[in-house]
């Protein structure tokens, strides 16, 4: 295992340089192309031209915001990935955005979601709630855990969706958010949610170590030490805060957080803490370039984020369920 | 069970006693429920004046006869068309998952729809066409990616969610890049809707749905056969490659033609066929009681999007969105309890 090191360390320098470049470029392409050099300077060596406010007021911010989605995003797949052991689960598919969004827009109806972090208190406590009611109806197999999600999707985006119809006014401000995206978040104040994620990513990153031993099992993690109910209990924590403000702030967004673990996993070869390493560094990668494409694909205006995360992800659900859903009913 | 026997002629029908009973009953339920949404709009129109309308016209005719009349009668056959494709899957798949709004033929058929629109005239005819040919398209995408494990399982049904979901983005991307107001189709696709249905749109719909209906009247008793295993039908002679081809054909057929005219209009096609089976207390999933079941619900949804939130009219999309989640969620879970 330690000889692998090197190449581990390869791969994760290698992601942060593509995600590096993946950063650069989603400040460079819009509507209103900017220069590579262009963009430097407007970081470097701000003039206030117009390219350089694009830059910095619009660019910047959503590509921060786009990071920062991403990495949560990926991290909860990957976490539950590994604690259900199930290759097909993940936050969207499992209807927790589902539930997170639905939480917000009851929030924005009542007129409670006035404050930033209320809305995200709002998001955790729906993606809590959506968690539980899967987990509950769907336990029995990975397929049906996959079923119950997406039946859940159903109710909660179907009336989600009837209320937007009902009151178009209450919700004109979140007709961006509300569909999976991240145009229209670049005025979203940054601190908050960037704060809550990092937090999140660092407590992520320290479960692993008893993750990598549940792994192994139940009883050999109990005779490794680990704390198997408070693990996991932990782990569901964890999975809910980071859809939860991912949600609040872009949206539903479904299908990060199930492609990039299995890629992760096999760039890490069973390693768990090496692999949330990686679904850190692929998770925006995915985002960025999904976002970047989302705003090259339409001539006239901007597709949702989540529209083509789901035409990406579509293929990986079903060549997961090809590859590991044999024999499973 | 005992059963009834109709003479007509040389013909002979025999039918269950309690499908026969179901039916009746489901046939008086639609009756009453088309009623009332006659009788509801704007202004509150009596059974006496709905009837008057109806017979003889009179001064709320215009309203009752052009503009209410095709809404209900869309309700009735497409919500009975919907039951039948959706019987129509469940006994190919033997999986009341495998519904073809669940697997994704009704997304399919909207992308067909909206190619249809989009680069040709979208004249009706070429809608029909298109909506039918992106179906199939979808269903033998699911069937060839399923293959290995056999048409039933839910292996199928979930590579099914995988192409629904994709199809649906796609369908998204088609209606943006069609639209020149971005966000107000943002909001409102893919939900199906009878807002606004009126006869010039669903006379050619009512035409195709009545041929496919023919196909399976014709198949009907084969498909019975098959659904009682593929050997019991073997030896009663039925030649079940063909046979399947042709359900495939009629059910996507069915339930594409609505989505052509309504959009994908989901639940009904997986709710009605369970539901009818229950009532009529019967094997397999039998296909009249289904049809009469879809009717009934595709009804009662859309009188519910308009009555919910008067004067707003919801899309029934939305209504039987939440009511097929809610559905879905509760036969998972008695599934989980059975073990």
């Amino acid at each position: 295992m330690k000889t692998d090191l090197p190449r581990r360390a390869t791969l994760l320098l290698g992601s942060v340089a593509l995600l590096v470049v993946a950063a650069g470029a989603s400040m460079a392409v819009g509507a209103r192309p900017v220069a590579v050099g262009e963009v430097w300077r407007a970081l470097t060596d701000f003039a206030g031209t117009t390219d350089h406010h694009v830059v910095r007021d619009i660019r910047l911010p959503r590509t921060v915001l786009g990071v920062c989605v991403g990495t949560a995003l990926g991290a909860a797949g990957m976490l539950i990935q590994t604690l259900t052991r199930n290759p097909l689960a993940e936050p969207g598919v499992l209807g927790v955005t589902a539930g997170a969004g639905f939480a917000i827009n009851l929030g924005v109806l009542a007129g409670v979601t006035g404050s930033q972090a209320g809305q995200l208190g709002l998001a955790v406590a729906g993606a809590a709630l959506a968690a539980i009611v899967v987990y509950a109806v769907g336990r029995v197999s990975p397929l049906r855990l996959v079923l119950a999600g997406v039946a859940l999707g159903w109710v909660l985006t179907g009336v989600s969706l009837g209320l937007r119809l009902t009151f178009p006014d209450v919700f004109d401000r979140y007709r961006f958010w509300s569909v999976g995206a991240l145009a229209g978040t670049e005025q979203t104040p940054l601190l908050l949610p960037v704060l809550v994620t990092v937090v999140a990513l660092v407590a992520a990153l320290a479960t692993t170590g008893p993750l990598n031993a549940l792994a192994l099992g139940e009883d050999v993690a109990h005779a490794l030490g680990a704390h198997v109910t408070r693990v996991r209990l932990a782990v569901l924590v964890l999975v809910t805060v980071l859809t939860g403000v991912a949600t609040a702030v872009a949206g539903p967004i479904a299908f990060v957080g199930l492609m990039v673990p299995h890629l992760a996993r096999r760039l890490a070869v069973d390693s768990i803490p090496w692999g949330m390493a990686y679904s850190m560094l692929l998770g925006p990668l995915l985002l960025l370039v999904a976002d970047i494409g989302s705003r090259v694909l339409l001539p006239t205006g901007e597709v949702p984020v989540s529209i083509v995360t789901a035409f990406l992800g579509g293929p990986v659900l079903i060549w997961a369920v090809r590859r590991y859903g044999a024999g499973a009913r | 069970m005992s059963t009834l026997t109709l003479r007509v002629g040389s013909v002979v029908i025999e039918v269950e006693r309690r499908t026969a009973v179901v039916s009746a009953v489901l046939v008086g339920l639609a009756a009453g429920l088309a009623l009332l949404a006659l009788c509801h709009g704007q202004d509150w129109a009596t059974p006496a004046e709905v009837f008057t309308a109806l017979t003889r016209g009179g001064e709320s005719a215009f309203v009752i006869r052009e503009w209410r009349l095709p809404r209900v009668a869309a309700a009735l056959v497409f919500g009975a068309s919907l039951g039948l494709a959706g019987a129509v899957f469940q006994n190919l798949t033997r999986n009341p998952l495998g519904s073809p709004d669940v697997i994704g033929l009704d997304a399919g058929a909207y992308t067909g729809a909206l190619v249809a629109i989009t680069l040709l005239n979208g004249t009706a005819g070429q809608l029909a066409a298109g909506s039918v040919a992106g179906g199939l398209l979808a269903a033998a995408v699911v069937y060839l990616l399923s293959l290995d494990s056999g048409l039933s399982g839910l292996r199928l049904v979930v590579v099914g969610i995988a192409v629904n979901a994709m199809l649906t983005a796609l369908n998204c991307w088609i209606v943006l890049r069609a639209e020149i107001d971005v966000a107000l189709a943002a909001t409102g696709w893919n939900v199906g809707s009878l807002n606004g249905v009126d006869w010039a749109e669903i006379r050619l719909p009512f035409a195709v749905i009545g041929l496919f209906v023919l196909l399976l009247l014709v198949i009907s008793q084969a498909v019975h056969q098959g659904a009682l295993g593929d050997e019991i039908a073997r030896t009663s002679g039925v030649r079940l490659g063909r046979l399947r081809l042709l359900m495939v054909l009629a059910g996507v057929g069915c339930t594409a033609t609505v989505t052509a005219v309504a959009g994908p209009v989901v639940f009904i096609a997986l709710a009605a066929p369970q539901i009818g089976r229950r009532l009529a207390r019967a094997a397999g999933v039998p296909l009249v009681p289904a049809a009469l079941t879809g009717a009934v619900l595709l009804l009662a949804a859309d009188l519910v999007a308009q009555l919910l939130l008067a004067p707003v009219a919801l899309p029934v999309g939305v209504v039987t969105t939440a009511i097929g989640g809610c559905y879905l969620i509760w036969l998972l879970s008695m599934e989980v309890k059975r073990r």
